[in-house]
């Protein structure tokens, strides 16, 4: 067995690195720099029921260490996802993931039961949607609400569902629990966090929605808390974490914190390789150290 | 296909008041057509990567033209010979080059530097094209004029907005005569983008084809991060494209009329 192979969820992954949704597409554009073989596999950019255009730009705005961005969820459709997205990693022996969203719990259940069959290793849950039926508020938010998604979904899928959280939240443990007891198999931590920026010129906000997602370097430290955080009260739940990891250093420390798999996001759109230099990483830091695998330092941090 | 290289800076000079970078980067000079974009790393200054539309092939030479305006831009052009850069290129799909009649380039500050490689490219394939040029600034300090530049074209017609240098006025004043006495079939334009719808209007009044390479903001530059789109017209119906995939070049036809793509409810959530 090779040390950088992990199960989450009872999931066998070649390795421990995955792409966080929306930064790697479905694979296909990144391919063009390299083999995706490094990848325990990909996680693909968000699909709902229906194919939505988006909202205007301006999109996206680079902020201090990091990004904002409002896409609006443009994608093609589940049902084209499936068609043209799935083969294409499928010929490739590439294991993939899909992101499910939607603006109720039916548009969820819609996408998870339309991915049936669809030879997944599992489908991730995206939360940070607007819940149109609870005043737009995100499913993440709610430990109700977000335990209400996840447990139909669990019902309706065929694989594991993992389940991502917004760290925009009072109590993550409260979310993370209820969803842990909705059935959630494993938990994706974190999204981006809310957040803004104004030119001073123009008196705008820099994207057309006002406020985004703030993801990159400038959030690692609070995605690092919240894994670890719902790591230290829910121990045996296997988490994906992520948020700003750039190095193999930077993905040991989710694991240190209890990350079973860890997923890279914004990293991507700087360097196209940088997922295979972060495996390259993890493996030179076990080697280093003599440590056999993963498992042996999960959730190892120490205590003062 | 593209490639990522460490490419060093080989030649750094100034036109007007714009930076010229020439870089060491044979794999994607090898690839690189007109209307194309690198990305190039920024890491001591910021997180992302920027675009720059290619000015000239030479060999295994790729040089890309700018305005130091913010701090990434500035910091590279401080970057002295010898520097290595984190490329990324050639991305994007470049202007439609097919066509047998004559041609009108149209650019606007830096943005003429895009269609200076429409020229070498078309010398160097031998085509018969009769290419004219229009350069136009706000003043004749923003003119991006290479000193080669009036022997590349059939013609140069120069404009600034302030009467500084060439005609007082602005691209689109010339624009239709041009058409008009050229007979050209179609019309190449970079510049800002709101002089490029302003092309895109002329000339469709004038009945000729015009082929725009625009510029957004673009965390990826491969096609990933969807932040870069423009409602396009497609077959499907007015769609928001990706800028650095399906573009940078469109067409002008296919621009709709001030409209964007279907929109969706403005919500600003993290939700992707």
């Amino acid at each position: 067995m090779s040390a950088l192979e992990v199960s989450l969820a009872g999931i066998g992954l070649r390795s421990p690195v995955l792409t966080a949704s929306g930064c790697f597409g479905s694979g296909r554009e990144v391919a063009r720099f390299g083999s995706l073989d490094h990848l325990g596999a990909v996680v693909c950019k968000t699909v709902t029921p229906n194919p939505r255009q988006g909202i205007d730009p301006p999109r996206g705005a680079e902020t201090a260490s990091g990004m904002l961005n409002a896409i609006g969820l443009q994608n093609p459709g589940v049902d084209a996802f499936r068609a043209k997205d799935l083969p294409w990693l499928a010929e490739r022996g590439t294991p993939a993931i899909a992101s499910v969203g939607g603006h109720s719990v039916e548009d969820y259940v819609t996408c998870v039961e339309r991915l049936r069959g669809a030879g997944l290793v599992a489908i991730e849950l995206n939360l940070s949607c607007p819940n149109l039926e609870d005043r737009g508020f995100m499913f993440a938010l709610d430990p109700a609400r977000a335990a209400e998604v996840t447990s139909v979904a669990v019902a309706a899928a065929d694989v594991p569902i993992l389940v991502k959280l917004s760290p925009d939240v009072t109590d993550l443990v409260a979310v993370a629990s209820a969803v842990a007891e909705a059935g959630a198999p494993a938990l994706s931590l974190v999204n981006t966090t809310l957040g803004m920026a104004i030119d001073v010129d123009t008196r705008m906000p820099k994207l057309s929605t006002t406020t985004g997602g703030l993801s990159g370097p400038a959030i690692k430290p609070i995605a690092l808390r919240c894994v670890w955080q719902v790591h230290q009260a829910l121990p045996h739940v296997p988490i994906v974490g992520m948020g700003g990891i750039r190095t193999g250093e930077d993905a040991i420390e989710f694991v240190l914190a209890g990350a079973t798999a860890i997923a890279v996001g914004t990293a991507n759109f700087v360097d196209p390789r940088v997922t295979a230099h972060v495996a390259e990483g993890i493996a030179r830091y076990l080697d280093a150290h003599g440590i056999e695998s993963l498992d042996a330092i999960r959730g190892a941090t120490k205590q003062w | 296909m593209s490639a990522i290289v460490d490419a060093p800076v080989t030649g750094r000079s100034r036109i007007g008041v714009y930076w010229v970078l020439t870089l060491e980067a044979p794999e994607i000079a090898a690839r690189a057509e007109p209307g194309q974009f690198v990305t190039i790393g920024t890491e001591p200054v910021g997180l992302l990567r920027r675009p720059f539309s290619i000015y000239r092939v030479e060999g295994e030479r790729v040089s890309i033209a700018f305005d130091a305006v913010g701090p990434a831009t500035r910091w590279l052009a401080s970057c002295p010979v010898g520097a290595e850069l984190s490329v990324v290129g050639p991305l994007g799909r470049g202007f439609d080059l097919s066509g047998q009649g004559d041609a009108i380039v149209v650019g606007g500050g830096y943005g003429t530097a895009a269609l200076v490689f429409i020229a070498e490219r078309l010398r160097a394939t031998g085509s018969p094209r009769a290419v004219h040029a229009i350069a136009g600034a706000r003043t004749a300090d923003r003119l991006f004029l290479d000193h080669e530049l009036g022997m590349r074209f059939a013609s140069l017609t120069v404009t600034t907005d302030d009467g500084s240098a060439g005609r007082a006025g602005v691209v689109t004043d010339v624009l239709p005569g041009l058409v008009a006495s050229s007979g050209a079939e179609i019309v190449y334009a970079c510049g800002p983008n709101r002089m490029l719808d302003a092309v895109a209007r002329t000339c469709a009044t004038e009945g000729v084809r015009a082929n725009l390479a625009f510029e957004e903001f673009m965390a990826c530059g491969i096609g990933v991060c969807w932040t870069c789109v423009r409602a396009v017209k497609t077959p499907e119906g007015i769609r928001n494209l990706r800028v650095c995939t399906e573009g940078p070049v469109f067409d002008g036809a296919a621009l709709p009329d001030g409209a964007a793509a279907a929109p969706e409810a403005a919500v600003g959530g993290a939700a992707g």
